[in-house]
């Protein structure tokens, strides 16, 4: 049994081992040595890659990063709130492909879907012509190559996980809570706020942690739809590898990604834990 | 109860409109793309007619033609390898509660930022002198496939009894032909539902493909194709491009959730 467990777990414990963990231990390690001259790496020891990711000019870089991932976080939470919500409140057997045609974007090219918003939204794009066609503008509105379009972009790239992660913690809540809240008087707007919303933070928080991590790391979005000219933390990573040939500081700003990444899921987790907790305990 | 239903009426069509709206969101712009690619003027500013010329002009390309043999490549391969491992870290996973570290490993690859991938392989690669080309794409690829067909295949074993395989044992068949005949037909729609998933994934990569493709043209896959046409500016041919490019995963999506609800009916 134990050596057929082996056989079974063999292939994809060394497949992630080698290819996974050892290339990711590598870039921990790479963030703490020297730059060559050349841009390879100079394997002398220094905490330098460190400090100089503090520097205000990167430190800048990340903070912009931060705040457009935070504005994609709480436009996808809006819109996809209550379309999680209305989905919940379908019968069940429409809930499903309700919930696919929403993941069905997801599964297909990222660049593609990227680039759709570069014919909406340039100046001789649709939106651009239809507001002129309509009068309702006489010179083209700058929406493309700025960071309206980069949120737009991340939006629509990631809204389907933030109606996936809501869902799942919405259809959990059966209609009774409402029900008895309402029968004891309080208006559908007062049960929403007091019951619904409080029950489905784990979700919200669940959702906001992916749209976050996925769009701090983006480097497709800045890159096309900001036009090259705003550098996100992803824009900056891929700038240390392939132009500046940095490749130790590329390696620490991956690596305080990660971290970043790793110490929101951690938290994620451990709210989802106490309030899990919390529930048990007043039952 | 009702009366209630009847004051939450309003509300409920304000929330049916805007599931609407968020359809149309998603689903406006890849609209957009599809019909202007039949347009014969291929610019969103008019509609000068019906035409397919965008599509013979991709067809002529050698350029794209061969991205696009790449990619099928690197495609297969990935998937061919991610199947087979995947599946059987699956039923690996399956036999006992899985230690959390292991949960932890196949969830890794699909919670961590592309871009972080990307660079750990080519580093790792670089490290090993290893030359880049398809192989290396293949080798990145599988990674984050093996994760995604574990996690689909392990879905399966819900419905899975698995007094059944013990059956099969006192019976006395080994464990070779009780895999062959009792595990792999119930898990089978979900392992095929997989493979097209790690097909899609793979064939629609683009950042860890761009990363561990290494210099000069000769393993550029299709995303990579399409991102160089991209920043290039906007042409026609592209919504051709993308028209086919999102209609081949429509399908094997498609496909890939119909095999995964048959079971559960």
């Amino acid at each position: 049994m134990t050596s057929n467990r082996l056989l079974l777990l063999g292939p994809g414990l060394a497949w992630l081992t080698g290819l996974l963990i050892l290339p990711c231990g590598l870039i921990f390690v790479l963030g703490f040595f020297e730059r060559g001259v050349y841009g390879g790496i100079d394997y002398t020891f220094t905490t330098e890659n460190f400090s100089r990711a503090a520097d205000p000019l990167y430190a800048g870089i990340f903070l912009y990063s931060a705040r457009i991932a935070l504005t994609a976080v709480v436009i996808s939470l809006l819109i996809g709130y209550p379309a999680a919500y209305c989905i919940a409140q379908q019968p069940k057997s429409r809930q499903m492909p309700l919930l696919i045609l929403v993941m069905m974007p997801f599964w297909s090219n990222y660049l593609i879907r990227t680039y759709a918003w570069i014919v909406l939204l340039n100046r001789e794009g649709l939106i651009n012509g239809a507001l002129i066609n309509l009068g309702a503008i006489v010179e083209p509105l700058p929406l493309l190559y700025n960071d309206f379009a980069i949120v737009v972009g991340l939006v629509y790239g990631y809204v389907p996980f933030m109606i996936l992660a809501l869902y799942s913690s919405i259809s959990k809540l059966g209609p009774e809570l409402a029900e008895a809240s309402t029968d004891l008087g309080a208006d559908s707007w007062r049960t929403f706020l007091r019951i619904t919303l409080p029950l489905t933070l784990p979700g919200i928080a669940a959702g906001s942690v992916f749209v976050f991590v996925l769009s701090i790391g983006n480097f497709v979005t800045p890159d096309l739809l900001g036009g090259g000219k705003r550098t996100m933390l992803g824009n900056l990573i891929y700038d240390q590898f392939l132009t500046a040939r940095d490749w130790p500081f590329g390696a620490t700003l991956a690596f305080l990604l990660v971290a970043l990444m790793m110490l929101l899921l951690t938290l994620q987790a451990v709210f989802v834990h106490r309030r899990a907790g919390n529930e048990e305990a007043r039952a | 109860m009702s009366a209630a239903a009847q004051r939450a009426d309003p509300v409920r069509h304000w929330l049916q409109a805007h599931l609407g709206l968020v359809y149309l969101f998603l689903y406006g712009p890849i609209i957009v793309l599809i019909v202007l690619s039949f347009n014969r003027a291929g610019l969103p500013t008019a509609w000068t007619g019906f035409s397919t010329e965008w599509y013979s002009k991709l067809a002529a390309n050698a350029k794209i033609i061969n991205a696009v043999e790449n990619s099928l490549v690197v495609a297969f391969v990935s998937t061919a390898i991610s199947t087979v491992i995947g599946t059987l870290l699956a039923i690996g996973m399956e036999a006992r509660r899985p230690h959390p570290a292991l949960e932890a490993l196949v969830a890794a690859p699909m919670i961590i930022p592309d871009i972080v991938l990307a660079i750990a392989l080519l580093s790792f690669f670089s490290l090993l002198k290893m030359t880049l080309g398809l192989h290396s794409i293949i080798l990145a690829h599988a990674v984050f496939n093996i994760a995604f067909v574990c996690t689909v295949v392990r879905t399966r074993f819900k419905h899975f009894d698995r007094s059944i395989v013990e059956a099969s044992i006192d019976l006395g068949a080994g464990a070779f032909t009780t895999f062959r005949r009792v595990t792999l037909p119930v898990i089978a729609p979900g392992v095929i539902a997989a493979a097209l998933l790690a097909f899609t994934l793979s064939i629609d990569e683009f950042i860890i493909a761009y990363f561990t493709a290494g210099p000069g043209s000769s393993s550029t896959t299709f995303p990579m194709q399409i991102y160089a046409m991209i920043r290039f500016g906007v042409t026609p041919e592209i919504n051709a491009v993308a028209t086919i490019v999102m209609g081949v995963s429509f399908v094997l999506v498609f496909l890939s959730q119909r095999l995964n609800r048959e079971v559960e009916a």
